[in-house]
């Protein structure tokens, strides 16, 4: 085959918000393969958060990613109160679960715009946003701003929840439930969207294993993992709710995940309010952790998020490491813009087969391996290298403690 | 003021580029277009090319990978050109100060006309910025012509 064209789409580029190298190797119309680039948005995030305290790593934690924020902001007070092995006041853990929550619901309505907007349906892409903008309200209500919440700290949380805004946001809830379902009507019996997404970026149960997908694009493949279910944290071992599995393999599939999996959230912040013990919100925990390892791991709108933390004893980490959902669920990318048989990718699809995982890059940025491009040459360098480089000017930059 | 002056302070078209932010500046910006905020009422686009844009909307820290494709796409847009820096941590590298694969600030690599500050800025605020470099741009005209 000598009329194979390499299509590079990013860095910048319209259909993608985040810096990202996509390379589809294009016959005709038709895809043959692809290739990933990421790394752009590499800041050394982990290697920071050695030289901060445990308190500090909560805020810049919250900032690795702006859409799921609370996830890692959560993942790392419950890895670090692993280590310290004390229960938090249980009403902590409902606020939690209802912050989480809310996030889920905004998450899952933000992407819904971006999938519309992929597929050239820009009108429901406004629609989404312009209702999105209520669920903002009330998590702003509730933490004190819209996307960095800075609710969670280590030992509970910041911010009660008081009756009244309980009760407004019960209300929202109400309204939303309707929204949603309208657009869940929507999707079914559009034919814009069937027509762009039947039968569209397939991943067959096998592979969504194999790959070790995560979140709903594994469910959208028919297996039923999540780990709000699988390994109940916060308060999700009270509530009950439905892990919402579709198993037609593709693009309908998981907005069908996403737009059940939002309803499903309303159900559990209603539950949450309403269970809710009353009792303090935060536990007053040592600064300096003692040594041990600590994990972390929950269900964020994408998947699971795993927090690693090893302590030596004193106030700031030892190691910190983060795993996010899109790391997991991109190995499948390639295997969706493959042509095979008689499945048959074309150039048109690519954005929304790409954005059916719900890419989220400042996520999953978290390692790097120094590549001379021009030569291939790859090499490891030392921290003291990597110091004198790039780190003469930080303010960090000293003994480590 | 000429035609093309006059068309440009009524209908500035933006171009975004996110340069290793968290998302958090993002989907602000994405929601200053969206019909709560509309910004389109004002004639402000979002156009995906750089070779289209009057201003350029740069989010996150400038991360040392990013810098060179960051240059890149700043030469490619036709002159007059604009620099929006939103949010803190692409004004002053904000929480990921102590990272090592960022610059502190997006002045070290390109100039910028205008900072938004706020991690995130609301929506609100990203408006307010693009209404004051309007203003700069109305000033310098008038000054001109
Ligand atoms: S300013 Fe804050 S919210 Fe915006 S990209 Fe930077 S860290 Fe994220």
């Amino acid at each position: 085959m000598s009329n194979i064209v390499d299509v590079p789409v990013g860095p910048q580029h319209p259909a993608l918000k985040e810096p990202l190298n996509i390379t589809c190797y294009v016959d005709g119309e038709q895809v043959v393969g692809a290739k990933l680039r990421i790394g752009y948005n590499h800041r050394g995030i982990e290697k920071a958060g050695e030289y901060q305290t445990f308190i500090q790593n909560l805020y810049i934690a919250e900032r690795i990613c702006g859409i799921c924020g609370i996830v890692h902001a959560f993942d790392l007070a419950q890895a670090t109160e692993h280590i310290i092995g004390k229960e938090i006041p249980r009403r902590a853990d409902y606020l939690r679960t209802i912050g989480l929550e809310l996030n889920r619901i905004h998450s899952h309505l933000l992407w819904l715009g971006v999938a519309a907007h992929e597929i050239g349906f820009d009108t429901l892409f406004m629609y989404v946003w312009r209702d999105r903008e209520v669920v903002m309200d009330v998590i702003e209500d509730f933490t004190g701003n819209r996307v960095t919440y800075a609710l969670v700290t280590i030992g509970g949380v910041r911010r009660d929840l008081p009756q009244e805004k309980a009760e407004k946001m019960l209300r929202v809830m109400d309204a939303l439930e309707e929204t949603v379902k309208k657009y869940k009507e929507m999707c079914l019996n559009e034919k814009t969207i069937r027509m762009r997404c039947d039968g569209v970026g397939v991943l067959r149960k096998e592979d969504a294993i194999a790959l070790c997908a995560v979140g709903p694009t594994i469910r959208a493949s028919g297996v039923p993992f999540d780990i709000r279910a699988d390994d109940p944290h916060a308060a999700y071992d009270e509530i009950p709710f439905k892990v919402v599995t579709y198993d037609t393999c593709d693009v309908t599939a998981r907005i069908l995940v996403r737009i059940d999996e939002t309803l499903e959230s309303i159900n559990i912040v209603r539950e949450a309010i309403k269970k809710m013990p009353s009792g303090p919100i935060r536990a007053r925990l040592p600064r300096a952790v003692p040594v041990g390892e600590g994990v972390g791991r929950t269900e964020a709108p994408r998947g699971e998020v795993i927090h690693y933390v090893r302590s030596n004893g004193t106030d700031r980490p030892f190691r910190w490491k983060v795993r996010a959902p899109t790391l997991a669920n991109l190995l499948s990318i390639p295997v969706m813009l493959t042509s095979k048989g008689d499945y048959v990718v074309y150039i048109a699809d690519v954005p929304i087969t790409f954005a059916s995982i719900d890419p989220c890059l400042s996520c999953t940025d978290r390692a790097v391996k120094f590549v001379d491009v021009s030569s291939g040459k790859s090499w490891v360098w030392t921290f003291s290298q990597i110091k004198r480089m790039y780190w003469k000017d930080k303010p960090c930059w000293r003994e480590r403690p | 003021m000429g035609l093309v002056d006059w068309a440009r302070l009524r209908s500035p078209w933006v171009l975004h580029f996110n340069t290793g932010a968290c998302n958090g500046c993002d989907i602000e910006v994405v929601a200053a277009l969206t019909p709560r905020y509309d910004v389109e009422r004002f004639g402000i686009r979002l156009v995906g090319s750089p070779r289209h844009a009057d201003i350029l909307i740069v989010t996150g820290p400038v991360t040392k990978q990013v810098e060179k494709r960051l240059k890149r796409v700043y030469e490619q847009m036709p002159e007059p050109k604009f620099v929006m820096a939103v949010g803190n941590c692409c004004a002053s590298s904000g929480a990921f100060r102590n990272c090592y694969n960022v610059y502190p600030g997006l002045d070290n690599v390109i100039p910028v006309d205008v900072y938004v500050m706020g991690c995130p800025p609301k929506p609100e605020a990203i408006i307010n910025g693009v209404v004051k470099l309007l203003e700069k741009l109305k000033k310098l005209k008038g000054g001109a012509s």
